[in-house]
């Protein structure tokens, strides 16, 4: 190793991997859309428009309109800021409780560890997407309501891998040598273990974030997911199934830019997978 | 096996239990018994150890792979993972306190702060993840003692103290970015940061070359000067118990064999055992090209034969044998080897020894 940190010999082994740099460059793109979207789209994307109804995509229009006469471009670009933060959020809350579930279950071991793991068992065997279509039922769709229920429903990958992840780490020298100075239990699981499990983590989220939009595009399109008029990827599909037959463009874009999205964070958790794999180092 | 052997008034003898007298005391094991559940049943790793310590003394603890000199200082520190680990009996007595009535909170501000410890691996005792600054910072705020940025800067001072090169550079490195003598440096300045009363050393230079090994002794051995703590080190190395500890304690096999004035157990040791091991040590004997070892294995601690557990490689236990076997006495003159766990006998001020044989030809004579 050549005096650099972990992260930076990572990220070099991340930069050869020409897939997993396909992936981000697409996540970045996505990214930069949803934090400026005045620079990709003039349009007001909810100004409705009944001269230029499902307008085919022009250069006024470039991905044409929808049938309200929105225009199509400027719904893609605010959608990605709502499908995007979806995505974030509802993985950020899944790995926050999966975290500390794992961390619980794999330090304490013996009963508490039995007990939250057949909990993590119980949660997997629901299906999940139909446990989230009745709780939003219940609760009503709001956006938040959606970030937080995908992510309360999609911990148990995190929680199964920060346990095994623990269970090998607190035997390690460094935890005793830790507790030998009279570091304590928290300090000891946050400090000194948490850290460790972050590679593996780093790949988990990246394949949860995909996963959250598409769960997020699904109940969309469904129409008990983000509402109209937000627009979000899924919700602009809707509008597109209705009038597939004469305007492909309105669910052409919206499903290209759900795929690639999907696609590219995919790609990007799997490049990091193989980058922090201690088997393929010195590559 | 134990049945009379532990309550013989003489076990006492190796602690000195006078009442009063414990308060004095810095460290005092007494009969410690551990064993570990397996899925062979439960083994017995520590057979009623007991030993004390003075404010600022050094005892070396030295015994073979696998003898329980770990167990030993591991459950001082309360650190044994229990299960598997079960205290069968005894307890440990710190400045008076017991440790294992301690609750578990009061437990972590012992470690660090009155007892540390540094283990036998540099390499594996850092986390990878924190720079080496960071970690000894840790013992600072782990303990309350001050604030995150003075910590910082307490733990490049410590780092200096302990002769790392370069040391504000080096708070700033990763483990992996240094080498095993500048990782136990480390490790060294986090035990004693907080000014311990007491160190635990277990086998502190195993994993580092020679010349890295003598520059840690030396350390260790101006540290404790300064520090005027006490140092239990736990070693292979009878060299470096012979340079470095005021008195030694030989263990074989969960018991202590022998305890003695470090000089004194050089000179003139008692038990078989030790008189083996100092035979083994290269330069001891002259006449021999050959260098002496102890005949036999050590028996598997899940499987200990009774009576003494020297007995099946002991000269004596074993010319004894020979001889009743053949006739030559009547009585089999050594019998209570194989059915009897010799307690500890002070065959002179301050030397202990465990042995029936010894005990017959010297003590009682």
């Amino acid at each position: 190793m050549s005096g650099q940190s972990m992260f930076a010999d990572t990220l070099r082994r991340l930069s050869r991997n020409p897939l997993a740099v396909a992936g981000a460059v697409v996540i970045l793109f996505f990214l930069v859309m949803a934090l400026f979207p005045k620079c990709f789209s003039e349009h007001d994307p909810n100004r409705i428009n009944i001269l230029r109804i499902l307008d085919p995509p022009s250069a006024r229009h470039l991905l044409g309109t929808d049938d309200l006469g929105r225009d199509v471009l400027a719904r893609m670009v605010y959608g990605a800021r709502i499908s995007l933060s979806v995505g974030f959020v509802a993985e950020s809350i899944a790995i926050g409780i999966g975290l500390i579930v794992g961390l619980l279950a794999g330090y304490y071991g013996g009963r508490a560890d039995a007990v939250l793991m057949r909990f993590v068992d119980i949660m997997l065997c629901f299906p999940s997407f139909f446990l989230i279509l009745s709780v939003v039922a219940f609760i009503g769709p709001s956006i938040w309501n959606i970030m937080i229920i995908i992510g309360i429903t999609g911990w148990m990958g995190v929680a199964r891998l920060v346990r095994a992840e623990t269970l090998s780490l607190k035997e390690r020298d460094f935890v005793v040598a830790a507790r030998a100075q009279g570091a304590g239990a928290a300090r000891i699981m946050f400090r000194h273990i948490l850290p460790n499990t972050l590679a593996p983590i780093l790949v988990a989220a990246t394949l949860g974030v995909a996963g959250a939009i598409l769960v997020e595009s699904s109940l969309s399109f469904l129409g008990i997911g983000v509402q109209p008029p937000t627009p979000s990827w899924g919700n602009i599909l809707t509008a597109g199934k209705d009038n597939i037959e004469f305007a492909w463009w309105l669910s052409l874009f919206p499903g290209l830019a759900i795929f690639v999205t999907v696609l590219g964070y995919n790609l990007l958790g799997e490049g990091i997978r193989d980058a922090v794999d201690p088997r393929l180092k010195g590559r | 096996m134990r049945a009379g052997g532990n309550k013989m008034p003489d076990k006492d003898a190796l602690v000195k239990h006078i009442p009063g007298e414990e308060t004095q005391r810095l460290l005092t094991v007494e009969d410690l018994s551990v064993s570990f559940d397996t899925e062979k049943g439960s083994v017995r790793a520590l057979f009623g150890v007991s030993f004390s310590m003075d404010a600022g003394e050094t005892i070396g603890l030295v015994g073979e792979s696998g003898c329980g000199k770990t167990i030993t200082a591991l459950s001082v520190m309360r650190l044994l993972a229990s299960p598997p680990a079960k205290m069968d009996g005894g307890r440990i007595l710190f400045k008076g306190r017991d440790l294992f009535a301690l609750p578990e909170k009061r437990m972590c501000e012992v470690r660090g702060q009155e007892i540390s410890m540094i283990f036998q691996e540099p390499m594996t005792s850092m986390n990878p993840v924190l720079t080496v600054g960071e970690q000894v910072a840790e013992v600072f705020t782990a303990h309350g003692i001050c604030g995150k940025k003075e910590a910082a800067e307490r733990a490049v001072e410590w780092l200096r103290k302990v002769q790392m090169p370069d040391p504000e550079r080096r708070a700033k490195e990763y483990p992996h970015q240094m080498s095993g003598g500048m990782r136990q440096r480390a490790m060294i300045a986090m035990a004693l940061a907080l000014s311990p009363s007491l160190l635990i050393a277990d086998e502190p230079t195993t994993a580092l070359d020679v010349t890295i090994q003598a520059q840690i002794m030396a350390l260790l051995r101006e540290m404790r000067e300064r520090e005027r703590m006490a140092v239990l080190l736990i070693t292979h190395d009878l060299g470096v118990v012979h340079d470095f500890a005021d008195r030694t304690a030989i263990m074989y096999l969960g018991r202590i064999v022998e305890m003695a004035p470090t000089r004194e157990l050089f000179a003139g040791p008692i038990h078989p055992y030790t008189q083996g091991l100092l035979a083994s040590l290269p330069g001891a004997s002259q006449t021999s090209r050959v260098l002496p070892s102890i005949p036999g294995t050590v028996p598997d601690l899940a499987n200990v034969p009774p009576g003494c557990p020297f007995s099946p490689r002991c000269q004596h236990r074993q010319a004894a044998m020979k001889r009743f076997l053949s006739g030559e006495t009547s009585t089999d003159e050594l019998r209570d080897c194989d059915r009897e766990d010799p307690p500890a006998f002070e065959f002179s001020p301050g030397h202990l020894a465990a042995c029936h044989y010894q005990r017959r030809v010297c003590g009682e004579s």
